[in-house]
């Protein structure tokens, strides 16, 4: 029972950063932008994070120092493509390029410094639980954050005025622009905010997920939360089951190989987007059913008075 | 995408160089490195090497590098660049550079290449590796000595002869303690990505292992062992600022000596393509210091580290190949050029190596 629990803790651990990062990005596109940045704001997040953790020795205001610096520099994106309808793909990667790059300069100084980890909850009695306890109770504080993160921005894509309106502005900006919405600035919001989630993503690696910083330590994990919003076909709670399905394949993978199971490890490591693909095209064969879904002004650029 | 992304990267990196200022009459010497120099670990070490040089000759040569160059065609771009930017003596620091460098090597003859844990030389290209196989076996050594479970986890990245030499002598040396000692092998297929480190270690120490060895760069894993309150062994770095009550000791490379001793060679005008192999004698591989072991486990190790250092070899027979042929007889030693082109398992190895 007790590795039961073990690999399940594993599993929301290596999942926390790619919800994360993909669940803002949802945002983002459900207001008709894409951002391909989100490598380059979440290895942004774990620089930030790490270093202000380091030097005010608070884990916390690290955490806090990785969602401002994500948002801060998702605007940079939102001033290029939004006031200055700049090409999003072309400014999305260059953002990722900046990013990788600038943290490397700025973390110079932090690299080989161990840091410190932000505290797992504890609840006496609740976490002393057996089974239950640990993984209701006893996870890192960005694991209840990205879980309220889904159900929040469910609730709000569906259930509010608010939520709508954005989603109408993804849909149609020209629409939206006619009725006196004020797409742009919905849309800088949007970003902002997924922005702020990259950057928690990049701050739950360098805080929770392996407390240090190393350059580039996000891996492309920015890219596979990209992945993961299309594999969700912008649905918040299939992002969820994605990312866990990632995870656990992924985490899956490893205790097969350390249990000895004859399969070649390139395989076993290939496993997790083979997962996707499979799931992807499943989703697409119903042609009708992914249009719905998709933004129709995904990756346009808007410009008010055309 | 990611593959274009790293495309991408390996063009701006090698266009930065460009903007370098160009010195006259200084000998430029270059670097590629398969990861970021902020690894704490290979390329850091490689790069430690590189600012030797610059400390002990930086009145007669001018160095740069490019990091992050992935392996494969990426590299052959990097390789180049730094042929037409000047470069007279260019290191490629990692074993998938190698059909990269050699065919750059081949299209500019007057430039020097040298390229690290590889097998293929030119006319100007000469290869150099550090014996981190010596290493190993002290880690297997006291692995056995030091394991309650008898189980040690092994994290790994590519089925490369440099990784599985390492497997074969870090398991001769904990058989040589413990002949049922078990090594679980975890393949993440990566060099560098300290959460998939860390994953691998937690699935391993799940299953029951109680000291991790890694032969990939992050600190990732003796971090995870310090959390469980469980033993490792640093990689390429001495790591025990992040593990202080966990790493028992760590193989550390020091690549200045060999770097500055090839860059005065070309400054006078001797260099020559060489294979150049060595270890814990010359201290190109050198162990940092034994601790959180009781000190007949220190002894032990001490004694099989001076063991070494006078010349003796771990892949010294009787030993089997893993489906139990014979593979050296009593007292013969393994030659090196089956060492770097290893590609089977010793025995006792409980794992089928990937082909």
């Amino acid at each position: 029972m007790d590795i039961t629990v073990s690999i399940l803790l594993t599993i929301a651990t290596a999942a926390t950063p790619l919800l994360i990062a993909a669940i803002g990005e949802l945002v983002v596109e459900r207001s008709g932008v894409l951002n391909l940045g989100v490598e380059g704001m979440m290895v942004m997040g774990a620089v930030a994070g790490f270093g202000a953790g380091y030097l005010t020795g608070s884990p916390w205001i690290g955490l806090a120092a990785a969602i401002v610096v994500g948002a801060l520099f998702s605007l940079l994106f939102a001033v290029m493509t939004l006031s200055l309808a700049t090409n999003q793909v072309a400014t999305g990667l260059s953002l990722t390029l900046l990013g990788l790059g600038l943290s490397g300069m700025l973390g110079t100084g932090f690299v080989g410094l161990p840091g410190e980890r932000l505290p797992n909850l504890y609840i006496p009695l609740l976490t002393d639980l057996p089974v239950i306890g640990k993984l209701l109770f006893g996870q890192d504080p960005i694991f209840y954050i990205s879980i309220a993160l889904v159900f929040g921005v469910s609730w709000f894509l569906f259930k509010t005025r608010t939520g709508l309106t954005l989603r109408s502005i993804g849909d149609s900006h020209t629409s939206a622009h006619a009725l006196g919405i004020q797409v742009i600035k919905y849309r800088y919001l949007a970003v902002m905010f997924g922005g702020a989630c990259a950057g928690l993503a990049g701050g739950h690696l360098s805080l929770v997920y392996t407390p240090q910083w190393v350059e580039n330590m996000t891996a492309g994990r920015g890219w596979i939360a990209l992945a993961l919003v299309v594999f969700a076909s912008w649905r918040p709670l299939r992002v969820l089951a994605g990312a866990y399905i990632f995870g656990a394949v992924w985490i899956g993978q490893l205790h097969a190989q350390a249990f000895g199971i004859p399969i070649p490890s390139q395989f076993l490591s290939s496993l997790p987007y083979l997962a996707t693909i499979v799931v992807l095209v499943i989703i697409s064969r119903n042609k009708r059913l992914t249009m719905m879904n998709t933004p129709a002004s995904l990756g346009q650029a808007f410009v008010p008075d055309r | 995408m990611k593959k274009l992304l790293i495309a991408l990267m390996t063009t701006a990196a090698a266009m930065s160089v460009a903007v370098s200022a160009e010195a006259a009459d200084k000998l430029k010497v270059c670097w590629v490195y398969v990861g970021p120099i902020g690894d704490f670990g290979y390329s850091y070490q490689h790069d430690q090497g590189r600012l030797a040089v610059e400390k002990k000759l930086g009145d007669k040569v001018e160095t740069t590098y490019l990091e992050n160059v992935a392996e494969g065609p990426d590299a052959e771009r990097a390789f180049e660049r730094l042929a037409r930017q000047g470069c007279k003596l260019i290191f490629g620091t990692s074993f998938g550079f190698m059909d990269a460098e050699l065919k750059v090597a081949n299209k500019f003859p007057d430039i020097k290449f040298e390229h690290a844990t590889g097998y293929k030389t030119a006319p100007n290209m000469g290869i150099y590796n550090a014996r981190f196989y010596e290493g190993r076996y002290i880690l297997g050594q006291i692995a056995a000595k030091q394991s309650k479970s008898g189980v040690a986890g092994y994290i790994v990245s590519f089925p490369i002869p440099e990784v599985v030499m390492g497997i074969n002598s870090f398991m001769l040396g904990a058989q040589s303690i413990n002949p049922n000692f078990k090594a679980k092998i975890v393949w993440v297929n990566s060099w560098f990505d300290p959460g998939k480190e860390a994953d691998a270690a937690k699935a391993l120490f799940d299953q029951g292992a109680d000291i991790i060895v890694q032969h990939t760069d992050s600190t990732a894993p003796l971090q995870v062992a310090q959390e469980r309150g469980l033993h490792g062994f640093g990689q390429a770095s001495d790591m025990i600022k992040f593990a202080p009550k966990s790493q028992y000791t760590a193989i550390v490379d020091d690549w200045g000596p060999y770097y500055i001793e090839r860059v005065e060679k070309v400054l006078d005008g001797s260099w020559k393509p060489e294979d150049r192999w060595e270890g814990i004698k010359t201290g190109a591989v050198f162990m940092a210091p034994y601790t959180n072991m009781p000190d007949d486990v220190k002894a032990m190790a001490e004694a099989t580290q001076k063991k070494i250092a006078d010349g003796w070899n771990p892949f010294t027979g009787p030993i089997s190949k893993q489906d139990g042929t014979a593979w050296l007889k009593e007292g013969e030693v393994a030659d090196d050029k089956t060492l770097l082109g290893m590609n089977f398992y010793v025995k006792g190895v409980d794992d089928k190596l990937p082909q």
